[in-house]
């Protein structure tokens, strides 16, 4: 995502149409944000436990007892695999948009600017990919390719990148015909230097809103994978298989399902909070 | 004089679904070193477009259909849109209306003074740097290393179409084309703006095109004056001549639209009727409907843009003849033109 930011951040143009830097939103979205890191990134020192580490003679334990929210049916600490799952599901999340992103918006740039057979054989494709739902193209790629992390980025980019596509094409259809672009191109600039710095920074905006949202879909695209035995192996901790894990006992242990669900939750408010902030500091709306 | 710019016999087409709208049909004009030479006419009169067909930057899906554009004695039209890119934009830099859209939001005003230097003359980076700084200077920005540095809405109207100039002399071209550039302006910023563009042409002997429906400031910056009606040019001369005696009833009825300062003002004029459908094939001419001279060979025959005394040129039956047009249009109400 630190591409994704660069531009805006440091562009400042479309952040900085209004005076306010920085607003409640957007402050929130990474307090939150920010939150969730540093518990993925310093798990080891929140928690004694080994997310993987079994004790079968003590499974399904009711929180308390040193096991802040209990164990699960193995007798691994929930806390520490809440924690540790924090790590896989914001990597991979972060990731799978992080492809798309990029092949996406450089696909959709070119075709924006040229038009042309390009920008009409991209669009065809990206029609076709969209004429599928998400899920059957997502899994029906991860099955071909074999279970695992890397088979699900690749097929989440196979399948993602044709919404930054259509999103910076859009854009660029109309920032090309402001006078700025027209300025450019009358000044002879050469044309990676027009896309790369007079349009890109004006266009990544909306890409870039879309791709925090995004990030949740796809993090539910790993849930729901994960659901169906296709998503990150066994015995790594994550938020899906936890949910997947604690439904079975939904009526006896229901934080088992819900805590890691919260998690979810959570992560995406922060991100929608992100994402809101960035367009209500660029004065768009 | 040496002539940078030749178009003749210009014509663009814009295909639409209700069929081809010809916006500018048979446009021809010159313009060399430190002159000033003016484009006026009203909204879709064609001017803009003749002005962005000249720099190439026509507006998909229009066209140029037909005519030639020489500048610097090369016919841009037989070359590759490369090249064509590069011999115009050597040549030539243009100045747009609105100075907020113009400049891109992101980055620097100084970086983007800059940007053609360093990415197209070759200069090195700190070379450039000072080179923007000195053209900020030239344009009348005061503190200019400060204002290098601050981004184009931290500044005012007047200051970022001063910025909008400096960067098209920063590619150092003989001529300078500008689309309604004082338009969005106040008019003491107004004025600022067209000094700063009368020194370039006096001290630097830059050309100078200048499109605009305001005639106060075409009578204020150019010697040589273009009317343009219903996608041609109606009437051609000096700015002065044009203005004390227009000799194309269109050109009457305009400076007669100018509100004059002097004279108690009872209601504004206008010029009754709506301009031509460009959609349509015109047989006479286009002013026709709306002419008070009219006759009754305007409407069936096209009248050609013809020389009438030194530098003249008019396109009307009834040129000849404009002792006997209708008193209305005859006399130009306004008089003198201000700046």
């Amino acid at each position: 995502m630190t591409t994704a930011v660069g531009p805006v951040a440091r562009g400042r143009g479309l952040a900085a149409r209004r005076p306010l830097r920085m607003n409640a939103t957007l402050a929130a979205g990474l307090a939150l944000l920010g939150a969730l890191v540093l518990a993925a990134v310093f798990a080891p020192l929140l928690t004694s436990w080994d997310p993987i580490e079994q004790d079968l003679s003590r499974s399904l334990q009711d929180p308390g007892n040193g096991h802040l929210l209990g164990t699960d049916q193995l007798g691994r600490d929930v806390f520490a695999r809440l924690l540790y799952g924090a790590r896989t599901d914001l990597r991979v999340g972060a990731l799978a948009v992080l492809f798309p992103f990029l092949i996406g918006g450089a696909l959709g740039l070119v075709a924006g600017w040229r038009g042309g057979w390009f920008d009409l054989v991209l669009m065809r494709v990206v029609d076709i990919v969209v004429a599928i739902p998400f899920f059957v193209l997502v899994i029906a790629l991860v099955f071909a390719l074999g279970s695992g992390t890397r088979s699900i980025y690749i097929a989440i980019t196979l399948v993602g990148w044709v919404a930054y596509a259509r999103i910076v094409r859009g854009e660029v259809l109309v920032a090309k015909e402001q006078e700025y672009a027209l300025a450019a191109r009358a000044s002879g600039l050469p044309t990676y230097r027009i896309l790369l710095r007079h349009l890109l920074p004006n266009v990544v905006l909306q890409a870039f809103v879309f791709s925090m949202s995004d990030i949740v879909l796809s993090i539910l695209a790993i849930v729901t994978l994960g659901y169906l035995g296709l998503g990150v192996p066994q015995p790594t901790p994550d938020w899906g298989s936890m949910i997947q894990e604690g439904q079975a006992f939904i009526f006896t242990k229901w934080y088992l399902a819900a805590v890691p669900g919260l998690a979810v939750v959570i992560t995406g408010l922060a991100l929608a909070l992100i994402a809101d902030g960035f367009v209500h500091r660029s004065g768009r709306r | 004089m040496t002539a940078l710019l030749e178009v003749h016999d210009l014509n663009v087409e814009i295909p639409l679904s209700s069929g081809r709208l010809h916006a500018v049909r048979g446009v021809s004009l010159s313009a060399s070193a430190g002159q000033a030479v003016g484009l006026v006419g009203e909204s879709g009169s064609g001017k803009s477009l003749t002005l962005r067909a000249v720099m190439d930057l026509l507006p998909v899906p229009a066209t140029i259909t037909g005519g030639t554009i020489v500048v610097n004695g090369v016919d841009v039209s037989r070359m590759s849109a490369k090249q064509r890119r590069e011999h115009l934009s050597s040549a030539m830099a243009m100045i747009f209306q609105d100075s907020l859209t113009a400049l891109n939001p992101t980055m620097r005003v100084g970086d983007q003074v800059a940007e053609v230097p360093v990415r197209r003359l070759g200069m090195s980076r700190s070379s450039a740097r000072a080179r923007a700084t000195e053209l900020l200077d030239q344009v009348g920005i005061k503190d200019p290393e400060r204002r290098y540095r601050a981004y184009p809405h931290e500044l005012s109207g007047g200051m970022r179409q001063r910025i909008c100039i400096a960067i098209a002399l920063s590619a150092e071209p003989g001529l300078i084309l500008a689309d309604e550039p004082t338009t969005a302006l106040d008019v003491t910023i107004q004025a600022q703006v067209l000094g700063v563009l009368a020194r370039l042409r006096r001290d630097q002997g830059v050309g100078l095109v200048l499109v605009t429906h305001d005639l106060a400031v075409i009578s204020g910056t150019c010697e040589h004056l273009n009317v343009m009606y219903g996608g041609r040019i109606v009437e051609d001369g000096p700015t002065g001549e044009l203005i004390h005696a227009p000799r194309h009833p269109y050109t009457a009825a305009l400076l007669r639209s100018v509100p004059d300062p002097d004279l108690p003002v009872h209601r504004l004029l206008s010029i009754a009727g709506a301009p031509p459908d460009l959609l349509e094939a015109i047989p006479g001419c286009a002013f026709a409907p709306r002419c008070p001279a009219v006759i009754d060979r305007c409407t069936t025959e096209q009248p050609p843009l013809a020389p009438i005394g030194r530098m003249r040129a008019s396109a009307c039956w009834r040129a000849h003849d404009h002792e006997h047009w209708p008193p209305d249009i005859a006399e130009p109400a306004a008089g003198e033109m201000r700046a």
